[in-house]
């Protein structure tokens, strides 16, 4: 069959036009709708001194400290849920499943309106973390949840029982066999997940803007920052602090390609 | 054993404390008493006005989006062009991005003195539109991209050399097994359309009853202290949220199982 293809002429399709066509119109369609606008920015990009100002160095602390911490909760409970989404069996699973993708379908100011109506000042639950950094934190796990789930469970499916089998018959524990054998297995997708996480959880404005009450210093976080600086007229200063974001976002999505060729590498 | 039953009840239990009770309690306060205050808050004209506001901008970006998705996708697998790395790289952005960051870009280039400035984009219709196109851009890419890699090209090349056109074997070969990987994109595209707030906030000036998007008109209100009319328009978006979720899990075994 094989040597039958390669015997073929080669395919007709690609002598046609419509290749070039298909190419052109999406790159075009790409720079007029992505690129042109990102280039507009970092050309306008000035008052770089904005950068160096304590509230805009202040909310970008803050706001990669706190995805960091969602990165690591994330990493912990995405991977519990999958676990408990693929080896469990109980009622209201499959409800469960679709449960985990709310947020990428929520809007995020309504996710941001019920956190607050929960766990803000009007709480029936007499629990208030309106307004501070917990409101942020659980924001973000909020509008990151499906991020690890939905990379490691593909994953955790295909793993085969044998290996787990095997180590347990060599009189590994439950824990040493969940480290040694199903861990590295499956720490590619938990990695790749996790960055998706956190990248989210850099750029994220709606979520946050209603529960956090934007306290310079405190809990301004940088999409707000920016958010600020727009509103003032600081357009340029805005394009400064925002062509920091955009290299973060950048430097996430190359590591992200980099786990995605670990994985495939560890199929094989 | 019992080990089995802490990890499930911690998975259920961070599940319900994050998701679950949030929304549940908002559905409950908004209807507490009765459909009618809800009613009469998501039918004020501005309430409606923003409702049409969001179904014009999903209205245009879904299907730009759609057709771009598999223009890129076919690019993507099929063929082979100089800037090919960069260009996938490109598509992935707006994933990655913060909503706030391509509102300014937008503001910057249409904006006054901006490149493309002085043409009525920002503050208005046009600039909601593009700022809507941008942010949810890569979905039908991303979703389509990996069932062309798995299809492969032998059935492609057996239309072709029978001599079906360029278009013949589009429509009779590769549509047919791309179709549900599409429709599961444009659903993603939809959510993520109707959804946009950050962006959205930013060029649109946010006027009511002229460029509210029905996301702004939730902060609106709720800024405005009218927790009712908040919670309502929150709640018709969550029901438009609940609708995407069920036809995402409708969808998804048939890409997996085709």
């Amino acid at each position: 069959m094989a040597a039958r293809a390669a015997a073929l002429p080669s395919p007709k399709a690609r002598r046609s036009p419509a290749p070039g066509l298909a190419v052109g119109l999406s790159t075009l369609y790409l720079s007029v709708i992505v690129l042109l606008p990102l280039a507009a920015l970092s050309w306008h990009a000035h008052g770089w001194e904005a950068i160096a100002s304590a509230q805009a160095v202040s909310s970008l602390k803050l706001t990669l400290g706190v995805s960091m911490v969602v990165a690591l909760v994330n990493a912990v409970a995405g991977t519990v849920i999958a676990w408990t989404l693929v080896r469990d069996r109980f009622v209201g699973q499959g409800f469960v499943n679709a449960l985990v993708d709310l947020p990428f379908a929520l809007p995020t100011i309504v996710a941001g309106l019920t956190l607050l109506a929960l766990y803000g000042p009007k709480s029936p639950t007499g629990v208030n973390i309106a307004f501070t950094r917990w409101a942020i934190l659980v924001a973000l796990l909020f509008v990151t949840l499906p991020f690890v789930v939905r990379t490691v469970q593909p994953v955790l499916l295909e793993l085969d029982t044998e290996m787990e089998d095997a180590a347990a018959s060599l009189g590994a524990g439950r824990l040493a066999t969940f480290r040694r054998v199903i861990l590295p297995n499956i720490l590619p997708a938990i990695l790749s997940g996790v960055a998706l996480a956190f990248a989210r959880a850099v750029g994220e404005f709606g979520s946050v803007v209603l529960i956090s009450g934007n306290l310079p210093f405190k809990t301004e976080v940088v999409s707000v920052y920016v958010f600020g600086r727009i509103e003032s007229g600081d357009a340029g200063g805005a394009a400064a602090a925002s062509v920091v974001i955009l290299a973060i976002s950048f430097a996430v999505l190359l590591a992200i390609g980099g786990c995605r060729r670990w994985v495939t590498r560890h199929d094989r | 054993m019992i080990g089995k039953y802490v990890v499930r009840f911690a998975a259920l239990g961070y599940l319900a404390a994050l998701l679950a009770a949030p929304l549940g309690y908002v559905f409950w306060r908004t209807f507490r008493h009765g459909l009618g205050p809800a009613w009469a808050a998501v039918t004020t004209p501005d309430a409606v006005h923003a409702l049409k506001v969001t179904l014009i901008l999903t209205a245009i970006a879904v299907p730009a989006n759609t057709i771009f998705g598999i223009l890129a996708a076919l690019s993507i697998v099929r063929y082979r062009f100089p800037g090919a790395g960069l260009f996938n790289a490109v598509v992935d952005l707006p994933l990655a991005l913060s909503p706030v960051v391509v509102g300014l870009a937008l503001l910057i280039l249409y904006g006054r003195g901006g490149w493309l400035g002085g043409h009525g984009v920002v503050f208005a219709l046009p600039g909601m539109v593009l700022a809507t196109i941008f942010v949810s851009l890569p979905f039908v890419v991303r979703e389509v991209v990996p069932v062309l890699r798995e299809i492969g090209t032998e059935q492609e090349q057996a239309a072709a050399t029978l001599g079906a056109s360029a278009i013949q074997t589009f429509t009779r070969v590769t549509w047919p097994a791309i179709r549900w990987a599409t429709a599961y994109g444009v659903v993603l595209t939809t959510a993520r359309a109707l959804g946009e707030f950050g962006a959205v906030s930013v060029v649109s000036g946010r006027l009511a009853g002229k460029t509210e998007s029905l996301t702004l008109y939730v902060q609106d209100r709720y800024q405005s202290f009218d927790e009712v009319g908040a919670y309502a328009s929150a709640v018709v978006l969550a029901l438009i949220a609940v609708t995407t979720l069920i036809l995402m899990t409708t969808l998804k075994p048939k890409e997996e199982t085709r």
